[in-house]
């Protein structure tokens, strides 16, 4: 071996050390063997717990089938979408979910901006007040509900001792059950929305400020003009997020209300599926509703790489 | 900007002071409520107007554990002077606790909380263990339509429950798997783990790949690199996935009313079902909740620099 060969071996051998891949890839399994092995369990989970049940109630979503009687599924093509659309009563279940968004979203957007406005300042026990703040957004839906059936009791409901209302009817009204289901909501999850907002605050560069101080700016022009435009990607992925959320929501107007005025789509499709057993209208009604959700998955997602571009 | 502030900015500082304090009252009184009324005698749960302050007990605890009827007659004395000390107090409330043979009966609420926690911490070990590994393929290894797949994980999350229950109750039903443990846990595991999927992600995106590398030129194999450097740098991140996931499974309600009735039924379920018509005796249920929620309040406090991540899927970082 001339010593030019034995040179060129010498590096070859030395590049191959220095090139982790190649080294370990001698030594036990290959980077690609180990790909697999991390990524392909969790993605053949998700098929088969959540994609493989979906193609399922697709295919009953053609049947009259009914799962408390033993008699087999009957083919009847489009007629469950048909009759889910023309119902006017599966409209209203729509209208009042639409309704319970627009209230509970747009108060916790309000509550909770503006209560991380006041909280964008330091002051003593700042991150124990935040964290206690942030509490009602961790419990427990169903079980935090039905206490709140114990606040809003019209004869001895704090609720109404507190506002002076005498013996206000709340959640057995009709015309004010969905609002006191809303504002539940909105105690539970502007904690979210102010978590969001104070990250945004936060976020603000401080000569912003200073610049506009410098310049007279009132506090109007500096809100709007500063303050609003820095933090509303993130206002907005806490109003995607939560409008998706409250357009699914069961567990709150469940618990606490039985009133038709509450009964939003979730709760309909509980009681078409669970109590009527119209399984195969039922599982239609599940498609009718998982098309809005994975629509406005697709914007949160949208948002969500967005932001984390920045 | 806690530079020099004008007087009428000192003012308005605190303003905003006092009224972060009315909210914080305000915010809290329903938790308040909750604890407070879990420590009351029966009959300050309902009073007109509200029991603020009282003598603190523990009877509603008591009866949350314990099996019970109304007392028809008096109870005997020498059976009052033999009784325990928590008994006497069932005792004073016109009930007797129910017994078979010497051993005291229980409640539905001690198997419900246990449910609870057998179902919440093993859905999360998996889902957590699954999560990380799978979270580290994506983040190291190139994984073509990678966004797209990251897309499909998260969209498993975002189903709403009532929507995969109702095939999940039928494929269940055919295999014999409604009303158990496992039924309840491979829900609860495929719902969390596209969650910690993508907060692990960002936790491990964070760790500098030279590490790893350094650990294979070392000799280190690939997995050796994973579990000796990578899963340790990754500690506080997988605590805080677990925490999360936990508290997801913890307080899941739609599925296990859906899905359990009595052997698995875990507490949310469980709790709401205990009211019943006219006189319901709140204290006790106060208590469940309270008992309930504790774990919730301790962990939220324990992750409270965590809670902006995990609440937006890892994608915001401070």
């Amino acid at each position: 071996m001339t010593d030019v060969e034995r040179n060129r071996v010498v590096t070859t051998v030395a590049l191959e050390r220095l090139d982790p891949r190649s080294r370990a890839a001698a030594r036990g399994w290959s980077d690609l063997t180990i790909r697999n092995m991390f990524i392909i369990p969790t993605i053949v989970f998700l098929i088969v717990f959540n994609i493989f049940p979906l193609l399922y109630s697709l295919g009953y979503s053609f049947t009259d089938f009914r799962a408390s009687v033993s008699a087999p599924a009957n083919f009847v093509g489009l007629d469950n979408y048909q009759r889910l659309l023309s119902d006017p009563n599966i409209w209203r279940n729509f209208t009042v979910t639409a309704k319970y968004v627009i209230v509970s979203v747009g108060g916790q957007m309000i509550v909770g901006f503006g209560v991380a406005l006041l909280l964008n300042r330091s002051f003593p026990f700042k991150g124990f007040v935040t964290t206690l703040l942030l509490l009602p957004m961790m419990m427990s839906m169903a079980v935090v509900g039905l206490f709140w059936k114990l606040l809003y009791d019209p004869s001895w409901g704090i609720i109404n001792y507190a506002l002076g209302l005498g013996r206000f009817d709340w959640l057995s009204n009709p015309d004010m059950a969905l609002y006191a289901v809303a504002i539940t909501d909105i105690w539970m999850w502007s904690p979210f929305v102010m978590l969001l907002s104070l990250a945004g605050l936060s976020a603000v560069p401080k000569h912003l400020y200073e610049a506009a101080a410098i310049d007279r700016a009132s506090n109007w022009y500096t809100f709007t003009h500063i303050t609003l435009p820095l933090v509303s990607p993130l206002l907005l992925i806490a109003l995607i997020f939560r409008t998706m959320e409250a357009f699914k929501s069961f567990d709150l107007p469940f618990i606490m209300s039985g009133q038709p005025t509450t009964e939003v789509v979730a709760i309909r499709l509980y009681k078409m599926a669970f109590q009527e057993w119209q399984t195969g209208l039922s599982c239609a009604l599940a498609y009718i509703m998982l098309i809005v959700v994975i629509a406005i998955t697709n914007i949160y997602v949208k948002y969500l790489n967005r932001v984390k571009e920045r | 900007m806690a530079a020099v502030k004008t007087p009428r900015q000192k003012v308005a500082n605190q303003l905003a002071i006092a009224a972060v304090i009315v909210i914080a009252i305000i915010f809290l009184a329903p938790i308040y409520w909750i604890g407070s009324t879990a420590f009351k005698p029966r009959a300050l749960a309902t009073t007109v107007p509200p029991t603020v302050l009282f003598q603190p007990e523990v009877t509603p605890f008591v009866k949350l554990f314990t099996r019970r009827v109304q007392l028809n007659r008096p109870v005997e004395p020498e059976a009052y002077e033999a009784a325990p000390w928590w008994e006497k107090r069932i005792y004073d409330g016109g009930e007797r606790v129910l017994r078979v043979g010497e051993d005291v009966q229980l409640s539905g609420y001690p198997d419900r909380f246990l449910n609870s926690l057998i179902i919440a911490v093993t859905s999360t070990l998996l889902a957590v263990s699954m999560g990380t590994l799978t979270a580290y393929g994506f983040s190291r290894f190139r994984v073509a339509g990678e966004q797209d797949w990251l897309f499909f994980i998260l969209s498993t999350r975002m189903l709403p429950p009532v929507v995969v229950a109702i095939p999940m109750f039928l494929m269940y039903r055919v295999v014999g798997m409604t009303d158990t443990h496992i039924g309840l846990i491979i829900l609860y595991t495929a719902f969390n783990l596209s969650f910690s999927v993508w907060l692990m992600k960002g936790f491990i995106d964070e760790i500098p790949k030279e590490y790893e590398e350094a650990a294979l030129v070392d000799g280190y194999t690939r997995m050796q690199a994973f579990f000796k450097i990578v899963l340790p740098e990754a500690a506080t991140g997988i605590a805080a996935t677990a925490v999360f996931c936990f508290i997801t499974a913890w307080n899941e309600y739609a599925f296990a009313l859906m899905l359990t009735n009595r052997d698995a039924q875990t507490a949310p379920p469980f709790i709401p079902a205990q009211v019943g018509s006219g006189l319901t005796d709140w204290t006790t249920i106060a208590a469940g909740t309270f008992l309930f929620l504790l774990p919730v309040a301790i962990f939220t406090f324990l992750l409270r620099n965590h809670l902006l991540r995990g609440m937006s899927f890892g994608a915001i970082r401070k």
